[in-house]
């Protein structure tokens, strides 16, 4: 068995609400080994960010609270962590960039100095910082790194500060980096560019990646393995290849459908998944996915499957994929 | 910048032009001038002749408008005129007498910064916690228990309790006696500050809490920073702005509460002279004290204008 460096074990994220706590959250499990390349896919709502935000410890809380399970960081865990070996953590061995690049920046300073802060929080002094600040900046591409150094956030546009939040996360060499949709709020050609910088630098520095993302497309490109979220569960593990040829869950099937332009949609429309997914507030105990889904039997409105072993992959669904793939 | 910086001049000497005229008008409007509120009912016993002799005297008589631009004219010369009580040059009067407000004032938003301030950052930082309690009782008490109020009770715990009373002395100056001048100057403050700082308090609280959810914030904490440092540098330098901007507001009613709390305390700043000259119909010098707290009010807002744009380079033009 290979080591591990982030796991997950059954994460419970709540939202509360005077004395009632409503799990959005519900169980997941996820693990990344070191250096691997992971995609959390699933629709808004589905609960990939709270996961995310979770592993950090930097849920708005209140409202949201975790509130069951273990994130363990090798071998740590962070879930029952103090404050200050939080801080040490954070943006040390973990660093997170985030969705919306233009609000992730402090409006009030200086984008060099927000980037040196990153490194003096774990001890670099002034200079150190300063030089390690100007690399970092060139090495994600910022052509002139001086000037970018001296702008404020809101003289740079949307595609320089997501390079200015990659270049924070990492400058500190962290052994992972969460990506949570780093590229939606971006036009296509700067996602590409933003896409491709991440690889790169991956690959020379070998360090863990979870990229959250609702685009499967981005995911294709990037990551070894796709863990697909739904109603606050894994519904489906799989490694990139296998999830694209074979998925085996319907829900994954139905996002590949949804894909335009892929082998599974020759059809000029582009499909859509019916339905809307659940309030996760409400759900009645059976499968979550089992209103929209179109292969649905009785024992999924009884019992909620976990996730069971599909070849290669792991999936949430009761019924073998053979019993209802095309 | 410089640019600007002309256009906020020009409208802040409008502004105050306005407010002469305001003033101007609004003291005429009053029954009775100078001369019949010194003479009292003796007025009654001079020939309309003596009254006009009188009037004409003290420059009382002629035309409003003529009075205004007279009056005009030789402020831009540096003549305030003369008290028509007193008898005194009124460069004299309230040159004696700024410099005690001018005191209570800087002290009373000191103490109303940093009770404001201290409070409203402890809340904010721990919301819903009994240090956010305690600062907001404080609040609730600052902003609905008048200055008067509180004056009163100071000075009678302070005096009948305490057996201590440093106005009683008589007003020293701070160069005379610093340490007795910043006693008779604290309580007052202290009075003036609880307003000041609950509004403080309540929109630093409402800042932070607002910012510590915006996404940066998260940025911030995601860093590994220490907690100092992300709490001032990305919590308070973002909740500067409104702070700023509420202190502006509050010493607008420092000004005002100032009048009331000189006089609670016995000190001889210019909120009492603008109490006994407005009994006195005292026009010259009410027009000056007038003049100089809206001076007052228009450049300390300008200053803050100024410093929005040192705070916040969004709002810098380029």
């Amino acid at each position: 068995m290979t080591e591990i460096l982030l796991s997950l074990r059954g994460l419970v994220v709540g939202l509360r609400h005077g004395h009632d706590v409503s799990p959005i959250v519900r169980g997941v499990n996820l693990d990344v080994a070191p250096g691997e390349r992971v995609g959390v896919v699933g629709e808004s709502g589905s609960g990939k960010t709270l996961t995310m935000l979770s592993v950090l410890r930097l849920l708005p809380s209140p409202p949201l609270e975790i509130l069951d399970g273990e994130i363990l960081f090798a071998g740590e865990n962070l879930a029952s962590a103090s404050e200050r070996r939080l801080r040490e953590v954070r943006g040390a061995e973990i660093a997170m960039v985030y969705q919306d690049p233009m609000t992730s920046l402090n409006p009030l300073l200086h984008v060099g100095y927000q980037v040196a802060e990153a490194l003096k929080a774990h001890g670099a002094s002034t200079i150190q910082a300063r030089e390690t600040t100007r690399d970092a900046l060139r090495q994600v591409g910022l052509s002139d790194p001086e000037r970018v150094e001296r702008s404020y956030p809101h003289e740079l546009s949307g595609g320089m500060i997501q390079r200015v939040m990659i270049a924070m996360a990492l400058a500190a060499s962290p052994r992972l980096l969460i990506a949570d949709e780093p590229t939606t709020a971006l036009d296509v050609t700067i996602q590409q560019q933003i896409l491709d910088l991440v690889l790169d630098i991956q690959t020379t520095t070998s360090m863990a990646v979870l990229w959250v993302t609702h685009d499967l497309g981005v995911v294709a490109r990037l990551v070894d393995r796709v863990v697909v979220m739904y109603a606050g569960r894994v519904v489906e593990d799989a490694p990139t290849r296998e999830l694209f040829r074979h998925p085996s869950h319907p829900y994954t099937a139905a996002l590949l459908a949804s894909l335009p332009g892929t082998q599974h949609s020759h059809r000029s429309l582009l499909h859509q998944i019916g339905g809307n997914p659940p309030d996760p507030t409400r759900l009645d105990g059976g499968c979550p996915f089992r209103p929209r889904c179109p292969f649905a039997i009785d024992q999924c409105a009884h019992e909620e499957p976990p996730l069971l072993p599909r070849g290669e992959s792991r999936a949430a669904c009761w019924r073998e994929p053979d019993s209802w793939l095309p | 910048m410089l640019l600007p910086l002309v256009r906020r001049l020009a409208s802040m000497l409008t502004t105050l032009f306005g407010v002469l005229v305001v003033v101007f008008v609004i003291l005429r409007l009053l029954p009775g001038n100078a001369v019949t509120a010194s003479l009292g009912v003796n007025a009654g016993l001079l020939s309309r002749a003596q009254l006009q002799a009188i009037d004409k005297f003290y420059g009382v008589g002629e035309s409003i408008p003529q009075q205004f631009f007279s009056w005009l004219w030789s402020m831009l010369h540096g003549n305030l005129g003369v008290s028509l009580s007193s008898r005194e040059p009124v460069s004299t009067l309230v040159g004696s007498a700024l410099p005690v407000t001018l005191e209570l004032a800087v002290m009373s938003m000191i103490l109303g910064i940093l009770i404001g301030v201290g409070f409203g950052m402890i809340g904010a930082l721990h919301p819903d916690r009994w240090q956010d309690d305690v600062g907001q009782g404080l609040a609730v008490f600052g902003l609905s228990v008048p200055s008067f109020v509180i004056g009163t009770v100071l000075i009678t715990y302070l005096a009948s309790i305490f057996h201590y009373f440093p106005s009683s002395l008589g007003f020293v100056g701070l160069f005379t006696n610093p340490w007795l001048n910043l006693q008779q100057v604290f309580f007052p403050a202290l009075t003036l500050s609880f307003g000041i700082g609950a509004a403080i308090m309540r929109t630093t609280r409402a800042a932070v809490l607002e910012i510590k959810n915006l996404n940066f914030s998260r940025t911030a904490r995601g860093k590994g920073m220490s907690q100092i440092a992300y709490v001032w540098r990305h919590l308070f330098l973002n909740a500067l702005v409104a702070i700023t901007t509420m202190s502006g507001i509050q010493f607008g009613y420092l000004l005002g509460g100032a009048v009331i709390v000189e006089d609670i305390f016995v000190l001889p700043g210019i909120g009492r002279l603008l109490i006994t000259s407005i009994t006195d119909r005292d026009f010259p010098v009410v027009q000056s004290v007038t003049l100089i707290f809206a001076a007052g009010f228009i450049v300390v807002n300008t200053l803050i204008d100024i410093s929005y744009t040192i705070i916040d380079p969004r709002t810098r033009s380029r």
